[in-house]
């Protein structure tokens, strides 16, 4: 600690430049978000989605060093909760924030359920098994007809509303994923600094010096598989109940792999990377209109490059959270 | 009846082979770098690509084509695939040798990733229709059906996958291959060119790959730019039910798991009394690899699993 300590006074004003100038960014973009038009919003809550989701799937890859490819199962658990509870599908019309918390326990629950086979095993394995537990998800649903509405998926879902607030528009869903990202955000950058967060690290750097040291390796991995599945679950929810329409087609295993590489652009546990990483995977082809078909090789080689090049992804592991509030509140 | 069960003991010997090819490459490399390659289900699509426009390009006509041209043709498309093997090793996987276990996967992931598109924006999204290599020559047995193209396929599988014995358990290079995956530092020290091995390994996995990928693209009549990604899925869960990092399981764990697929899509519908379809298949396998994992991780012929320590010398 004092060591970085004397790093961060050695140079304590550019980093105090750039936090601020980052939180400028950030409140200029959120105060100017209520006058843009409906589309832009709608890319902008499309960025905060990815954002959640960067978030839960960083627990495990960033923070315990395994590898899940299969993350947008615990996505459509989400979205698939809302889509039965709130429309006319089962003709079931629960309040949101009930389906909320079903939907984030029963995430959990998935998540733990298929984590207690594999994660006592190498975390190798687990990379395949949740690449096929994607794949089975996507399948069941594709195929339940009766509950799930087969490929044609289900419409007409609820709006979404809270306390007696309506929350449909393209504006009120921006404030809800905010709130919800900036609550998840903390949460989970507070569980990255807490014993379990340290017992995370110690695992993804040796896991037999973790073991050594009294942790419980296969409680610990599982917590972590476990908190990302119901943060990948929360973003489901929300995500339905802001298309208010649910499909198969949302669920794909390029989906997945697309949530992995804005962790590994942006910055491998490192939630400010993950920020710029779902920047870059969300308005590059915004910018890149015509070059549609070019943009997935465009991620795929520079996924590539900066893993050899520059394996912490663009944003450094150093300027996490804590150096932006260090930097913020100058302590 | 019997000539039913003639008819899908033969598909199932069919895809198992196809599959036993496909596994070989995941358990070998798995073997001497103890990586799983996300990119070896598109050797398999490369393959089935490179034989198209090779042929396309060799006789401008792709129906037709004498069997010469065809071997020839077969021949040049999977040593094309087993030197892309080797080029993608050196550029993405060798730089990440010495670094976490997560980056040379995320790499490959990478290189998957790369190829797809590749293909898709090279030769369109939408799946070819892919001309036969084999003569479709139906034979009744005792009231099933088998054709001589499924006959071929397990010939010219069969002849791979023992070549590759050979190569492995018999020749010089065999030995370093060996011994460089039963412990790479040790092999270092002996003075065996490790780079050489890893690299044979990074040309017999994606050549073996590739045939599985023209023989199964023959088959079905049908190639996609997405074809390599189940079944390389599946060829993977063959050689961890197999036991991964040995050459007769993968071959092993591909034949079972062809025949649970074949018996499934027969039985499922009767036994559920039609509530699961035939479209459970894909689901039936992935619930095969997660029962292994739970009652035998270490897999039919695999030695038991440790715990390995997961060194990560970089950042992450």
């Amino acid at each position: 600690m004092s060591v970085t300590g004397t790093l961060y006074q050695a140079r304590p004003r550019s980093s105090r430049v750039l936090s601020f100038l980052l939180l400028g960014l950030a409140v200029a973009l959120i105060a100017a978000t209520p006058f843009l038009p409906n589309y832009h919003v709608r890319v902008i809550n499309s960025l905060l989605i990815y954002i959640l989701l960067g978030i839960g799937l960083n627990i495990v890859i960033g923070y315990a060093g395994l590898l899940d490819l299969g993350f947008v199962a615990f996505y459509a658990v989400g979205a698939y909760s809302y889509a039965l509870l709130a429309s006319p599908q089962l003709g079931l019309h629960l309040p949101f924030l009930l389906i909320l918390a079903v939907a984030a326990m029963l995430g959990a629950l998935t998540g733990i359920l298929l984590g207690i086979p594999v994660l006592r095993l190498r975390g190798d394995y687990l990379a395949i098994v949740t690449l096929g537990f994607g794949e089975i998800i996507r399948i069941i649903v594709n195929n339940l007809d009766w509950l799930t509405g087969g490929p044609k998926g289900i419409a007409r879902l609820d709006k979404a509303s809270f306390a007696g607030i309506e929350m449909a528009r393209p504006i009120e869903i921006f404030w809800l994923l905010l709130v919800t990202v900036v609550v998840v955000g903390t949460v989970v950058w507070r569980l990255e600094r807490s014993i379990l967060g340290k017992g995370w690290a110690a695992i993804r750097e040796d896991q037999d010096a973790a073991r050594g040291i009294g942790i419980n390796t296969t409680n610990a991995k599982l917590a972590a598989f476990a908190t990302s599945a119901t943060i990948g679950s929360i973003a489901g929810v929300i995500f339905a109940a802001s298309q208010r329409f649910v499909s198969p087609e949302s669920f794909t295993l390029q989906e997945s792999i697309l949530i992995v590489l804005v962790i590994v652009i942006g910055g491998i546990g490192n939630i400010l990377g993950i920020v710029v990483g779902a920047a870059i995977l969300i308005l590059l082809p915004e910018v890149l209109r015509q070059f549609a078909e070019w943009r997935i090789l465009f991620l795929g080689l520079l996924m590539i490059f900066l893993i050899i090049v520059r394996p912490g992804g663009i944003v450094p592991r150093s300027f996490g959270p804590d150096k932006l509030i260090r930097g913020l509140f100058g302590k | 009846m019997l000539g039913y069960l003639i008819q899908q003991t033969v598909n199932a010997l069919t895809i198992g082979a196809i599959y036993a090819l496909i596994a070989l490459g995941y358990t070998m490399v798995y073997g001497v770098l103890r990586m799983i390659n996300f990119a070896h289900g598109e050797m398999f699509m490369l393959g089935a690509y490179a034989a198209f426009f090779l042929l396309a390009m060799s006789i401008g006509d792709i129906g037709g084509a004498g069997a010469i041209v065809l071997t020839a043709v077969f021949f040049a498309g999977v040593l094309l695939v087993g030197l892309v093997g080797v080029g993608i090793e050196r550029v993405a996987y060798k730089p990440l040798r010495n670094s976490s276990r997560l980056a040379p996967m995320l790499s490959s992931l990478g290189v998957s990733l790369t190829l797809v598109t590749g293909v898709q924006i090279l030769a369109g999204p939408q799946p070819i229709g892919f001309p036969s290599f084999f003569p479709t020559t139906r034979y009744e047995v005792l009231g099933g059906s088998i054709t001589s193209m499924q006959i071929d396929i397990l010939i010219a599988a069969f002849v791979l996958m023992f070549g590759l014995s050979f190569l492995v358990n018999r020749s010089r290079i065999g030995v370093i291959v060996r011994a460089v995956s039963e412990s790479r530092p040790t092999a270092q020290l002996l003075g065996i060119n490790v780079n050489g091995a890893i690299s044979m390994v990074f040309f017999a996995g994606p050549l073996l790959g590739a045939a599985g990928g023209i023989l199964y693209a023959s088959y079905y009549g049908i190639m996609s730019p997405t074809m390599g990604t189940v079944v390389g899925l599946k060829a993977f869960t063959a050689a961890i039910l197999g036991g991964i990092g040995s050459i007769p399981g993968a071959m092993l764990g591909a034949f079972i798991l062809a025949f649970v697929e074949v018996a499934g899509t027969a039985l499922l519908p009767i036994l559920t009394n039609g509530v699961l379809g035939t479209e459970y298949r894909d689901v039936l396998a992935f619930a095969i690899l997660i029962l292994v994992l739970l009652v035998r991780p270490a897999g039919i012929l695999g030695e038991t699993v440790s715990e390995e320590s997961i060194v990560y010398k970089r950042e992450f």
